[in-house]
């Protein structure tokens, strides 16, 4: 008898310690957001333009803006929201364990992320894309003429394979230089030791400010490679997914729109479309599980796409290339608010 | 008479002094040993040539003012940045009543611990942070001219020390509506509090580690041997990512262990190793005859460890120990890699900001810098220490 209820014991101790594991929980991460009264947003820790701690101890850049328009669409506050410094390695585990809500820490959009990890993306707030940069003095326009020319890369970056994909297919003869560390690689740029350096162009554009003579330099206007990068939210979780995909489309549809974060509060208007954003009609925000003045909220806060594409990225040098409104002939396409 | 057959002459004693003769023994003494001077005298100007006119000419200082605030304390909130205050503060007052009630060793702690206040009030820092090492340099003057020779306080200093560890975690926490999430902390705030506690957690369990070693129960001497050299073959880094990723996916459902305190631990595990291994090498050097002695006048083992083996154990080992000490501080900087912003991590953060980009020397350089400081302060502690204790000597 005592063996018996020694055995059953046992089993309860042990189902107790699994349950835990196997309980599902259905709360969606929009509710738990909202119950705790914050946002918990995956940045990356230094990133120029993107995402660094600024002088006030306050993080800045372009994507912790994006953190704040979701605090602002789902808590109607752009600051309540933490931002949680993650490296490469650990960004998807700390989304997958619930550590953080949302990613948003420069991660291009790829199948097997989309398939294999347990993450879904939402729409891209930035393309970037490889591209080349070279000295003025070597007069090259296209991808074509750096035939025989030394090409500086990182070492087992997919830029690395890009590079040669692209020139395989092209049939051009060059030389690759591979530098394990991106420093040494600019500083060889810099010192001549290389004729091209290839990077994603945003890298480019920002680490061309830290060259000798900024000036001497261009980015090649080619892109090899296309690297969509934007907001991560865990898998399965629609009803949140969808929240943060539609902050990102409220900030397309402002610039297309041109509602601005200084007009947005006293804009007046018969397009139903926007009355329908503005959240004066049509109930936009209560089938999203989300504020009925979410829209409004997020433009107060942090502005619409171009703001806050000129408040962080300009200043570093980055053009606006393909990251501006479909009207305009770029890439940024809101879905209807209707 | 006899005597002074035996007496020879011997030279009167060189009284030839200064530093002519100095150089002549030791630079200028044969004539490759002038060559060597002088080659190495060129190479030391043009080396401290351009580092200083880079230092002073080329270096653009402004990074280091203009960011003063984070890499101090990180994200931390300002309009709570009285918690902080609070805690140094708070700890200036205990030290200074124990260098006035103990003499000798606290005191001369409390006299390096001041002289990094006065380095700080007089480098060109904001001024809200030369205030602070202002006050709490005033406050440790005036708490040791009140505590000095106060025997009977020594029992309450002691409680305060005690006490003033949860002290300091709940003010920079914080309770109830007004915490402030350890996501904040940062800076050199965060290196210092993990220092701390990892040397302060690290020790005693290096202790019964290197206790359990040598321990006769087989089960506890092989789980002590077993921890010891599984933390001992793995590289502190890879623990860090252990604990980083990992740990939260061994973690039941919604519950999430703190990022800082993992690191707490994963340093604290990885320090206790060594640790052990230090003390034990201490422990080994005792004579047996110490240990029979103390049996035989009837101490139980507890008694016999804490009285009589111990104590000469740690007083052979301090330079080792202080030397895990200063390499955990160091350490203290991988947690950068798992995404913890201490100083070395704000020092990334802060190249990351448009404004500074490109000035890697000057951040770095500051970092060496501070890290230096507090790796020589605790190397000065404990050559004090030794002195006192007449290691080396006796």
């Amino acid at each position: 008898m005592r063996k018996f209820l020694f055995r059953i014991s046992a089993l309860v101790f042990a189902i107790s310690l699994v349950t835990p594991l196997l309980a599902d929980n259905h709360q969606s991460i929009l509710d738990k957001v909202k119950n705790r009264g914050k946002l918990v947003c995956g940045v990356h820790g230094g990133l120029p333009g993107f995402g660094f701690l600024g002088e006030d101890g306050k993080w800045s850049g372009f994507d912790a803006d994006f953190g704040r328009a979701i605090a602002a669409a789902v808590l109607g506050d752009p600051d309540k929201v933490e931002f949680v410094p993650l490296n490469a390695a650990e960004r998807f585990t700390a989304l997958q364990t619930g550590e953080i809500d949302v990613l948003i820490r420069n991660t291009t959009w790829t199948l097997s992320r989309d398939a294999e990890l347990s993450t879904d993306f939402t729409p891209p707030t930035f393309y970037d894309g490889q591209g080349f940069m070279l000295p003025k003095s070597l007069n090259i326009k296209s991808i074509k003429e750096l035939a025989g020319a030394s090409i500086g890369v990182t070492a087992g970056s997919t830029t690395e394979l890009n590079l040669a994909d692209t020139m395989r297919s092209l049939g051009i003869e060059f030389k690759p230089v591979v530098y394990a560390d991106i420093d040494t690689l600019y500083s060889s740029y810099d010192a001549g030791r290389v004729d091209v350096v290839t990077s994603d162009k945003s890298q480019l554009v920002a680490r061309r400010k830290d060259l000798k003579n900024p000036d001497d330099h261009v980015v090649l206007d080619v892109t090899i490679s296309k690297e969509p990068l934007g907001p991560l939210t865990i898998h399965g979780d629609n009803k949140w997914n969808d929240a943060v995909s539609w902050v990102v489309y409220a900030t397309f549809f402002a610039e297309e729109h041109n509602i601005t974060q200084e007009n947005v509060k006293t804009l007046k208007t018969d397009n139903p479309e926007i009355k329908r954003f503005l959240g004066e009609s049509g109930e936009m925000g209560e089938k999203l599980g989300l504020p009925a003045d979410w829209a409004k909220q997020i433009i107060m806060a942090v502005g619409n796409y171009g703001e806050i594409f000129e408040r962080n990225l300009t200043p570093i040098g980055l053009p606006r290339g393909v990251n501006k409104p479909w009207t305009q002939g770029g890439l940024l396409y809101a879905m209807p608010f209707r | 008479m006899e005597n002074l057959a035996f007496t020879q002459e011997v030279k009167p004693p060189n009284t030839q002094k200064g530093p002519v003769k100095w150089l002549k023994d030791n630079l200028f003494s044969t004539w490759y040993n002038s060559i060597l001077t002088c080659l190495g005298l060129v190479i030391l100007f043009f080396v401290f040539k351009s580092v200083f006119t880079w230092v002073f000419t080329q270096a653009n200082w402004k990074v280091i003012p203009a960011n003063l605030q984070i890499l101090s304390i990180g994200s931390y909130p300002l309009e709570q940045i009285w918690r902080v205050s609070s805690v140094i503060y708070g700890l200036a007052v205990l030290l200074g009543l124990s260098a006035g009630i103990w003499n000798g060793l606290t005191r001369q702690i409390t006299v390096a611990i001041g002289c990094i206040g006065a380095i700080i009030l007089l480098l060109p820092f904001h001024i809200s942070v030369r205030e602070h090492a202002l006050i709490a340099n005033v406050i440790i003057a005036v708490c040791f001219a009140i505590g000095r020779d106060r025997d009977n306080w020594k029992r309450w200093v002691v409680i305060g020390w005690v006490l003033s560890f949860p002290w300091t975690m709940i003010m920079l926490h914080g309770f109830g509506a007004d915490t402030v999430t350890t996501t904040n902390w940062g800076g050199l705030l965060l290196t210092l509090i993990l220092a701390a506690i990892g040397i302060l957690a690290c020790f005693p369990l290096g202790v019964l580690l290197a206790l359990g070693r040598r321990s006769q129960l087989p089960a506890i001497r092989w789980v002590s041997t077993i921890y010891i050299e599984t933390v001992r073959g793995v590289p502190l880094i890879t623990l860090l990512f252990m604990g980083s990723l990992l740990l939260p996916i061994f973690m039941p459902g919604d519950f999430q262990l703190d990022k800082v305190i993992r690191a707490m631990v994963v340093l604290t595990l990885f320090s206790a190793a060594y640790m052990a291994e230090n003390v034990r090498g201490g422990l080994q050097a005792i004579p047996p005859g110490q240990v029979e002695a103390a049996q035989a006048v009837g101490l139980t083992y507890p008694k016999t460890m804490l009285f009589i083996d111990l104590p000469q154990a740690l007083r052979s080992v301090i330079p080792a120990i202080v030397g895990q000490f200063i390499a955990l501080f160091k350490d203290t900087s991988l947690v950068s890699v798992v995404g913890l912003l201490d100083l070395l991590g704000i020092g990334r953060s802060i190249l990351g900001n448009p404004d500074w980009q490109g000035l890697q020397p000057e951040v770095y350089l500051f970092i060496a810098v501070i890290y230096f400081i507090f790796c020589y302060a605790m190397s000065f502690v404990s050559q004090k220490v030794e002195a006192d204790l007449g290691i080396g000597k006796h």
